[in-house]
């Protein structure tokens, strides 16, 4: 039985303690926004928030979370990610939009940490984070103006 | 209000597909089917469904939703946008109300119209150009019904109406919203030729600020795609895929696997063994204990080392055949004044979309079958599931999901994920649904990628620098033989090992360009801009290299031999002169270019590079030029070539698929490595206004960015790049 808080609501799970991360929040809770794509984490697309922290789900084990804060797709809120949602869609970053979801976690977590990142703070913290389509371009340019507007 | 919820399309066959899945059944899976391009439209009686906008493409709901039905494929490019952008411009609808659904079933209302209508399909960058008069035509026409039904309900004249926004209004004070009138309108006469708007009326098409209307579901999540279904009773299916191309199972122990709580089958499906879970984690242990014996008697067992070796062999001797022939060019390369030669070689590349493969199947009780899934070639598809399934198509009815990524690998004519799918839910039995989904390692190790290809050529310039002969000789697997559109090939060339080649716009007399197809077992597809992949780079970095020889501007050098295309012409002009060509560069920094047509839409783009010496350097900016006709949504035509030229990019610098004795080498992106941000260029897109139709865009903008930045190395070190990828090779 693990014990943790998941979007900011305590949750316990009876689970194989080994499951990772990812298919426990997928098919156990029934939150899909958090995605499968390597289970190496090499491609970012299972990033998710463990007490703050930019994390890939696919290799972090659910009996390693116990007492801890984890953060979705689902569950981003507050001003840096509501700022990086709006901007992320009016700059309409995404393509297939699959990788989206841990763009957003790991540009949430980078701006929360660091207000006015420089092009290379960004490729430091987004480039654990593949996008096949590759808007890169628009997701630098995205954390730019999210940037701007929060100093606002 | 069931009437307008039209969903006729999903079981009721047409006439001709129930003779094409009866030819497929009798033929033998997949391969029976032959795609006829430019077959002639389809009979008579299937086209009153198509006149009908309310019974094929836009769908309005009592609620106000406006359902546009697509006959094309979202896999990130934006052709849902597109379309849908098509639809509104006519009908006056809300962008609030607007959402697009996959459509499929149905081939006289949803066949690709560039294929000539003889199969529903997206490929080769044609959704708009297919979709470019259907879809505005059905908005108009719903439109025009819209305002009969006001007109009559409020008996007043029809040229009195007008409609903004959703609304339906008449100067006296009565209004309506489309949900209103929608029962009304889809029972009013079809209008016989509804006039489409001009285009200085145009307020949709070609307007910079519109934004893509399913941007918020990849912000916050809810978008699902396949991988996110959930249903009653759903399993996960994960499988064991023989280790090399062309094994087959000979025998499996699931006895440890089955034990194993949670895990509810293992089956053998015609493409290996399915375990099958309660969950993905349950089903990736049981896959563990699983084992299995295979027979390889049939297997290709040949490494890449080995295939391209034997290639470059192939590529010095006679020709199995000829695609084009102007003039004598070996005449004239014997008289030339300076020859310039050498052998190409190119990777096997991987899609490798971040949405690993997946499709979901159920048999229903009433002997239907639901398959899930990216549905790029939904008819094949649909006579597939029914053969796999024992049924017949009619019977079939397909969901197109959203899909994360496709490039090219949702297209496959063996139908791969599913026959998987449907195989094990035949087994599981009716009212069992479950969803295959390949892991990381399926997905790289699965096949279909992008052949390699070796190019043997020669080229030989006057004494007066001009360019008197060209060679090439083209070595690798046809993409389209077996495949369904096998009949495309003829004497000898399939048209995609030479695209890009066969059609080289630049005035040399004395031009051949020779194919030899080989025999490998590894299967192989379209890859975003199919043969532009490599014949690109090879025409680009050679006619770059002739210009260096003969002592003149790559660019000027290029436009002089480019007379008769304009178009050609036109867009490398705007790259160079807004990326400054000829303007002096810093101390390091290099500039390269390149031009390229794919799908009839012409990008010419212009890289700067910055080299540090010793094979070190870093693409720092790409401008871009692009004309694909009447631009429909410019900020997704910049949005899909910024694309194109990063997922390019990392082809021709990082990304290779080799065999060692047959066994694909990769597994997971850390040994394939497509692009990362630290790597994206800066990228200025520039678009050449155009009053020509619209082609496509999702592919074009990768053919040219290989060779840009190749010349642009060539001009720091000296040498063109000829083994791909450029990291790897630079060196050697």
């Amino acid at each position: 039985m693990v014990a943790f808080t998941l979007n900011g609501e305590a949750r316990t799970l009876d689970v194989d303690p080994e499951m990772p991360l990812l298919w426990a929040l997928r098919d156990v809770i029934g939150l899909t926004g958090t995605k499968f794509g390597c289970g190496l984490a090499q491609c970012g697309a299972c990033t998710v928030h463990v007490d703050g922290i930019a994390t890939r789900s696919c290799q972090t084990a659910i009996g390693d979370i116990e007492g801890a804060s984890v953060t979705t797709i689902e569950g981003v809120s507050g001003k840096v990610g509501e700022t990086v949602q709006a901007v992320w869609a009016d700059l309409d970053v995404p393509q297939c939009g699959y990788c989206q979801s841990g763009q957003i976690m790991s540009a949430v977590a980078l701006l929360t940490e660091t207000p006015k990142p420089t092009d290379e703070d960004i490729d430091a913290a987004m480039s654990g984070n593949l996008c096949r389509c590759a808007t890169y371009h628009r997701i630098r340019a995205a954390i730019h103006e999210a940037a701007h507007q929060l100093e606002i | 209000m069931l009437l307008f919820r039209f969903k006729e399309s999903t079981l009721q066959p047409t006439r001709r597909q129930f003779l094409l899945g009866t030819a497929a059944t009798a033929a033998g899976l997949v391969v029976g089917y032959t795609m006829l391009p430019m077959a002639p439209a389809h009979a008579q009686s299937d086209q009153k469904d198509a006149a009908n906008p309310f019974q094929a493409y836009v769908e309005i709901t009592p609620d106000n939703r406006i359902l546009v039905h697509s006959s094309q494929f979202e896999m990130g490019q934006g052709s849902y946008f597109g379309i849908a952008t098509l639809v509104m411009e006519e009908l006056d609808g809300d962008w609030a109300q607007v959402d697009v659904i996959g459509a499929s079933g149905n081939t006289a209302l949803y066949g690709n119209l560039a294929w000539g209508g003889a199969m529903q399909g997206t490929g080769g960058s044609t959704s708009m150009t297919s979709s470019w008069e259907r879809y505005r035509k059905a908005g108009a026409a719903a439109r025009a019904m819209l305002i009969a039904a006001a007109a009559r309900t409020w008996d007043v004249p029809e040229a009195e109406i007008t409609v903004a926004k959703g609304v339906v209004s008449h100067p006296s004070g009565q209004s309506a919203a489309f949900g209103d009138l929608a029962e009304a309108a889809a029972g009013m006469p079809v209008p016989g030729d509804v006039p489409l708007k001009p285009r200085d009326e145009w307020t949709q098409i070609g307007s910079d600020s519109l934004k893509r209307y399913d941007s918020s579901g990849k912000t916050n999540g809810t978008q699902a795609y396949t991988i996110d279904l959930k249903m009653d009773g759903l399993s996960t299916a994960v499988m064991i895929h023989p280790p090399k191309f062309g094994a087959e199972v000979a025998s499996f122990d699931a006895d440890k696997a089955k034990a194993l709580d949670g895990i509810v089958d293992v089956v053998q499906t015609p493409r290996g063994i399915a375990v099958i879970g309660k969950d993905m984690w349950t089903a990736l242990k049981g896959r563990d204990l699983v084992e299995v014996t295979w027979n390889e008697d049939k297997a290709e067992k040949r490494g890449s080392a080995e295939i391209m070796a034997e290639y470059n062999r192939i590529a010095d001797g006679p020709a199995a055949a000829t695609a084009r022939n102007d003039g004598d060019a070996a005449g004239a390369l014997a008289n030339a004044e300076k020859i310039i030669e050498g052998h190409y070689e190119f990777p096997y590349l991987a899609h490798a979309s971040i949405e690993p493969l997946n499709a979901a199947a159920r048999i229903n009780e009433d002997g239907t079958i639901d398959v899930w899934g990216g549905h790029q070639m939904p008819d094949l598809y649909q006579m597939v599931a029914a053969e796999v399934g024992g049924t017949t198509p009619d019977k079939v009815r397909l969901h197109v999901m959203k899909t994360g990524g496709s490039f090219g690998r949702r297209a496959v004519s063996d139908a791969d994920l599913i026959v998987e799918a449907v195989a094990a839910a035949r087994a599981l039995g009716p009212g069992k649904p479950v969803k295959v989904q390949w892991t990381r390692e399926n997905d790289m190790r699965g096949g279909r990628y992008r052949p390699a290809y070796v190019h043997a050529v020669k080229a030989g310039l006057d004494k007066d620098g001009n360019i008197v002969g060209l060679y090439d000789h083209i070595v690798g697997q046809s993409i389209m033989a077996g495949s369904a559109m096998a009949a495309m090939i003829k004497d000898g060339i399939d048209p995609t090992s030479v695209e890009g080649a066969a059609n080289l716009p630049y005035a040399i007399p004395n031009l051949k360009v020779d194919l030899t197809t080989t025999d490998v077992k590894i299967p192989v597809l379209w890859w975003r801009s199919v043969g532009s992949t490599h014949t690109a780079y090879v025409m680009e970095t050679l006619i770059d290299e002739l210009a260096a020889a003969a002592n003149r501007d790559p660019v000027e050098f290029r436009l002089s031999m480019l007379g008769d295309h304009p178009r050609h012409a036109g867009v490398l002009r705007l790259a160079a002169e807004k990326a400054g060509w000829g303007t002096p560069l810093p101390e390091g920094r290099f500039r390269g270019v390149a031009l390229h047509e794919s799908f009839s839409t012409y990008v010419a783009e212009v890289v700067e590079i910055t080299y540090n010496g010793d094979n070190d350097f870093k693409v720092d900016r790409v401008v871009c030029a692009v004309d694909c006709g009447t631009a429909i949504n410019p900020d997704q035509i910049r949005a899909q070539m910024e694309g194109g030229i990063g997922f390019g990019l990392g082809a021709i610098l990082q990304e290779e698929l080799t065999l060692t004795e047959g066994v694909v080498d990769q597994e997971n992106y850390d040994t394939y490595t497509p692009l990362r941000i630290d790597q994206m260029p800066q990228v200025e897109v520039h678009i050449v206004p155009s009053q020509e139709p619209p082609t496509g865009v999702g592919e074009p903008g990768v053919p040219p960015i290989g060779p840009a930045v190749a010349n642009a190395l060539r001009a720091a070190t000296g040498k063109t790049v000829r083994k791909l990828p450029i990291t790897t090779n630079l060196s050697a």
